[in-house]
């Protein structure tokens, strides 16, 4: 569907996105995440035409956007960061305007108008100018442009950033409600909403591609080195004694307590924690030792994420590894 | 095109700026054809015309300073970068808008000559032939207009540097006896001349060796010319400022003669500053 190859933008001596490549297949809700100035928007901007890239290709369909832009632009919904709306306008006189500039004309202009109005939850709206609409309004009118003239993509840059908790559910539920029919490419800084509505990740720091693959599959992978955190009343050395025999230990890190409960973090370098902690557990067991409390660390994506982007510099070959493979590759970054 | 085309028509006429721009170009129109043709009962309409064509100075940037200054500043540039209509098209389409605004008083105005020869004799060849030129020297300073609104995204700005640069215009040929006819002061004014364009090219471009380059090229090449032949230069820039006037070209129209290489320079500039119009949108995606 969209194919982006070996991209890369430079404003004047700042590289802003670094030789990303990536494929976006059809039926997908993805979700770009990245922090704020980590390239989204540039990379967005590129993907829908509005901004020429230093290096690099995007087809849409087949389409080069730069050499065909007018058969690839017609197969994509863009949404920028700041809807473009027409102020003075009312929703219904713009989508028109944007409908009649995507070459639709007569009935088939006013059928997709009032369809969008319908799906997008305009209607009790659609003849009050925009300004006097609230930010979630403004944002529906945006992203009611985007589906005009039927796109195959939708790509809306961080659509839920400025609104309130209300609107930001609501226009969640829009993008889930709009997956189900198109394929949704959306931005954000914001994890946990893409974890809630995307089926695919595309993690993007310092301009380069970092992660991409499904939320499920980055947090297993991702998992920095499991931990086990254990309260016992055996001390410091007694643990270590116990432990000696378990497999798979990394490191046992003690915190210092006045009390007479230890509480330890075990760390493993093994990929099942069950098996660990049911060793450990049996190690206590056969030493008679009480363990209080035994609690398992998980990583979750928002490490990942942390750690992703702090190390965006150190890991250039990681991306590429992810290049080579086909469409819905599933991450590569646990090797790192 | 034809929906961007509307679309700026309902943006004029839904403002003031349509009726403004036709009201100020009417009344000044007006004025002219009382003290002409009324009061002092000269037959000829196309001194009206000569003389209201002073009017350009404000209602052309009062009219075209918002058409690309007010989409940057809005991001509704970045709507016009993702449909499927290229930027010619877009310019295109937004001109012909403000043409179609600046043609409804000039029909008006059109009837004006046909009125007076009912009571008397007017020549009304002169009269519609001035009235053409009219309208396509109006139309070279809309592109203008549209040019100097690309450059920035502040409509005020747009509006202050085209007052400006139509007033210069209006004003260059009065203003050509007062400039150095020298050679050396020729020279010295391609040199400042050789700087701001250099200037120019580099806040449009952000390239500083094309910038540097054509300025110490244009630079080098005057050098070498005024030591080579000084007597190429004189008289030189007051002449350049003669030629450029749009203004001027006009008044050979009201003075009888329709000259068609007037409305072939008046044509080139409305091409030239589309195109630069285009190169400018162009740009923004560039940079």
């Amino acid at each position: 569907m969209i194919s982006v190859k070996h991209l890369s933008k430079y404003y004047g001596e700042h590289l802003a996105v670094d030789d990303i490549s990536f494929d976006i297949t059809e039926g997908h809700v993805y979700g770009f995440l990245g922090p704020n100035g980590a390239g989204k928007s540039t990379t967005m901007n590129i993907i829908t035409g509005c901004l020429s890239a230093t290096d690099g290709k995007v087809l849409i369909d087949g389409h080069d956007i730069f050499d065909e832009p007018d058969a690839a632009k017609k197969l994509i919904g863009y949404l920028p960061e700041h809807p473009p709306l027409y102020m003075n306008e009312s929703p219904l006189e713009y989508l028109k305007f944007v409908g009649e500039a995507k070459g639709l004309r007569g009935a088939e202009l006013s059928a997709q108008v009032s369809e969008v109005i319908e799906k997008t939850g305009i209607s009790n709206v659609k003849n009050r100018r925009i300004s006097t609409l609230s930010k979630g309004y403004k944002q529906r009118v945006g992203i009611a442009q985007a589906l005009l003239g039927n796109p195959k993509v939708i790509i809306l840059d961080e659509p839920t950033v400025g609104l309130d908790p209300i609107q930001i559910i609501e226009i969640r539920d829009l993008i889930t409600e709009l997956g189900k029919t198109h394929t949704v490419i959306f931005s954000s800084h914001i994890l946990s909403e893409v974890q809630a509505i995307c089926d695919q990740i595309v993690m993007i720091a310092k301009g380069k591609l970092v992660a991409f693959g499904e939320p499920e599959e980055l947090q297993k992978q991702l998992l920095t080195p499991n931990e086990i955190i254990l309260t016992t009343d055996a001390a410091d050395i007694e643990i270590k004694k116990i432990l000696d025999n378990v497999e798979h230990i990394a490191e046992i890190d003690v915190e210092p307590s006045e009390s007479e409960f230890t509480v330890a973090h075990i760390k493993s370098d093994h990929d099942d924690i069950y098996d660990l902690s049911s060793s450990v557990f049996r190690a206590f067991a056969v030493s008679d030792r009480i363990i209080y409390e035994m609690s398992l660390k998980k990583g979750n994506l928002e490490d990942v994420f942390i750690e992703l982007s702090e190390n965006a510099d150190a890991e250039p070959a990681k991306s590429d590894e992810i290049q080579e493979k086909d469409v819905t590759v599933e991450s590569e970054v646990d090797k790192a | 095109m034809i929906a961007i085309l509307k679309h700026e028509l309902r943006i004029y006429f839904h403002s003031l700026t349509a009726y403004v721009f036709g009201a100020f170009l009417l009344v000044f129109v007006g004025i002219g054809a009382m003290l002409y043709n009324l009061q002092a009962a000269v037959s000829n309409f196309e001194f009206v015309l000569g003389f209201s064509s002073v009017v350009f100075v404000v209602i052309v940037p009062v009219l075209t300073m918002r058409v690309i200054a007010e989409e940057r500043k809005q991001k509704t540039d970045q709507l016009l970068y993702s449909l499927p209509v290229s930027t010619t098209k877009v310019i295109l389409g937004k001109y012909l808008a403000l043409l179609f605004v600046y043609l409804i008083p000039l029909c008006v105005i059109a009837a004006y000559p046909v009125i007076f020869s009912q009571y008397g004799d007017v020549y009304l060849v002169t009269s519609y032939g001035s009235l053409i030129a009219f309208f396509i020297m109006g139309a070279a300073l809309i592109a203008v207009g549209v040019f100097i609104s690309s450059l920035t995204e502040n409509q005020g700005l747009a509006a202050g540097i085209g007052i400006a640069v139509i007033l210069f215009n209006y004003f260059s040929v009065s203003l050509a006896e007062y400039v150095s006819a020298t050679a050396f002061g020729t020279a010295a004014a391609i040199f400042i001349i050789a700087v701001l364009l250099g200037w120019i090219i580099h806040h449009l471009t952000k390239n500083n060796t094309l910038a540097y380059g054509v300025s110490l090229v244009l630079m080098a090449v005057t050098v070498a010319v005024f030591f080579v032949d000084e007597t190429k230069f004189e008289g030189l820039l007051p002449d350049i400022m003669k030629k450029l006037s749009l203004f001027d070209r006009l008044d050979t129209f009201v003075n009888g003669v329709f000259d068609m290489t007037a409305i072939i320079y008046f044509l080139s500039v409305i091409v030239f500053f589309l195109f630069l119009s285009v190169q400018s949108l162009e740009k923004r995606r560039y940079n």
